[in-house]
């Protein structure tokens, strides 16, 4: 079975995609890092980060709608916790509702807030879909391993990831070999098979473990995993890494 | 004739963890450019056996590999003279790309990084891999994880090498092909398999296991002619004759 639910667009070709990883991170993070301590009203400041990142997704030939859809995604989430905000907030009154059971008054230091987060948040959502849609996550991975990122944090991110796709086809063989013995029948029977299945899949990922680990030993493992080769850190890189002095810069004239 | 025997075992016997036998009393010796077959039922202990080869499990007994007796201080000395291709090539490759999980070992072994990515190269390129190393193991086909899982193991140039069970689940297309590239590596070869056809097309001689014992150990075509051994073994004793009449007629 093949998946692809995590770096569906790391594979076009583009300038983007080319770079090394490294250079991503570091520009994105930057990306973040600006818009996050910024103070809520800087507009122009958020207009540029917005119209930067929508440049880099035209020149990555990344399809524009799709991420924006990604970007909204996260806003419902977003929501649940912000949007009380204005209402719980006691201040100066920015506005007022009648519903007739009573007035509902909004604080105007709620609604700097509830925008300060929504912004934000998403432009750091955009920032992090950006960076994962033109990059692989091998790549995302050595990238981080080359700036530093404690060995043992790659190295689990790495099985993670190479491992998650056996576990969701273990489990979809699981649930058809389920369905196709007529499942069905009272609830707490049906509760009792998911957790037998939930158990199996437990003691089958636990006895792949030990043979992974055995497959890692015959190859010369040694208790590190060791550092993978660097990659190449070219001029496309510098220009690309040249944009994190013109975010600072940014970021301290019109923030 | 020492120095040629690559794989020395001597009385080798294996329980496993809850008690049950799993060998009793193997010898077997190997020599040098020796392409041994493995053969026997399920539950025969072939796997077991090739575990003990390079010291992922240790029973009682002598196991020497290239004069090296297995041992705890010898591991890492013998893991690099012992390549070992496990069953499942999900379980041998771990790594997010192809490149990675070849290169592996080589990292393992200290080598500089021009020799490692020559050696992933060579590697890759004896499998019929070349321009997969960038690819992600769960995207690739059955035949070719089989065929990736070798290369990791052919990068560490090692002297010995052990397969359990190559062929397994491959349709015959990709069995063929795995079998034409395996030919073509010229190291020592233990092989583990139930299909009599891996056998004829890899090795010249033949080992029998049943409940942990060795039961036999003769020149492949010997096998090919014993009616009795055959289906006492339960392989088609019919196929295997047409198989030796192919082979003598090959040769």
């Amino acid at each position: 079975m093949r998946h692809a639910f995590l770096d569906h667009h790391s594979g076009i070709e583009s300038p983007v995609h080319h770079l090394d990883a490294r250079a991503k991170i570091i520009v994105f993070f930057t990306f973040i890092l600006v818009g996050v301590s910024s103070p809520p009203n800087s507009f122009y400041l958020f207009g540029l980060l917005a119209l930067a990142l929508i440049g880099i997704t035209l020149l990555a030939r990344l399809p524009l709608g799709h991420l924006a859809k990604k970007v909204l995604i996260v806003l419902p989430f977003l929501f649940v916790v912000a949007l009380s905000i204005p209402f719980l907030k006691k201040d100066a009154v920015g506005g007022g509702y009648n519903l007739g059971l009573g007035g509902l008054s909004v604080s105007q230091s709620g609604l700097w807030i509830l925008w300060n987060v929504i912004i934000k948040s998403s432009l750091g959502v955009f920032a992090i879909i950006l960076l994962y849609s033109t990059t692989s996550f091998p790549k995302l991975i050595r990238g981080m391993e080359r700036l530093g990122s404690p060995n043992i944090f790659t190295t689990l991110l790495s099985f993670m990831y190479r491992y998650s796709f056996i576990l969701i086809d273990e489990m979809q063989r699981m649930k058809r070999a389920r369905d196709s013995r007529c499942f069905g029948g009272r609830w707490v029977w049906q509760l009792m098979t998911i957790g037998h299945m939930v158990g199996t899949l437990f003691l089958r990922s636990f006895y792949r473990g030990e043979r992974v680990y055995l497959a890692m030993l015959s190859r010369g493992y040694h208790g590190t995993m060791p550092e993978t080769l660097a990659g190449r850190f070219g001029l496309g890189e510098i220009v690309f890494l040249s944009l994190c002095p013109v975010l600072l810069f940014l970021r301290i004239y019109l923030g | 004739m020492n120095a040629d025997k690559v794989i020395e075992i001597e009385h080798l016997s294996y329980d496993y963890p809850d008690g049950t036998p799993a060998l009793r009393g193997i010898d077997l010796v190997v020599y040098r450019h020796e392409s041994v077959a493995i053969l026997g039922p399920n539950g025969a202990g072939k796997s077991t056996l090739l575990y003990h080869l390079n010291g992922t499990l240790m029973g009682n007994g002598r196991v020497t590999i290239l004069g090296l007796p297995v041992e705890k201080t010898n591991l890492k000395e013998i893991r690099r003279k012992v390549g070992l291709v496990f069953q499942s090539p999900e379980d041998q490759l771990f790594c997010p790309t192809v490149f990675d999980d070849v290169a592996f070992g080589p990292l393992n072994m200290g080598l500089e990084e021009e020799k490692v990515r020559q050696r992933v190269e060579r590697a890759l390129e004896m499998m019929g891999l070349k321009g997969f190393e960038g690819r992600s193991a769960h995207h690739l086909s059955e035949g070719e994880k089989k065929r990736v899982a070798l290369a990791t193991v052919l990068s560490l140039d090692s002297e010995i090498l052990v397969l359990d069970e190559p062929t397994d689940n491959l349709d015959p297309a990709g069995s063929r092909m795995l079998i034409e590239r395996i030919q073509l590596i010229p190291q020592t070869k233990v092989i583990v398999t139930h299909h009599l056809s891996v056998a004829v097309n890899l090795c010249e001689r033949a080992v029998l296991l049943y409940g942990g014992r060795k039961v036999d150990d003769l020149p492949l075509e010997g096998l090919l002619k014993n009616r009795e051994v055959l289906e006492r073994f339960g392989f088609d004793a019919d196929f295997a004759q047409w198989m030796y009449e192919r082979k003598k007629r090959a040769l």
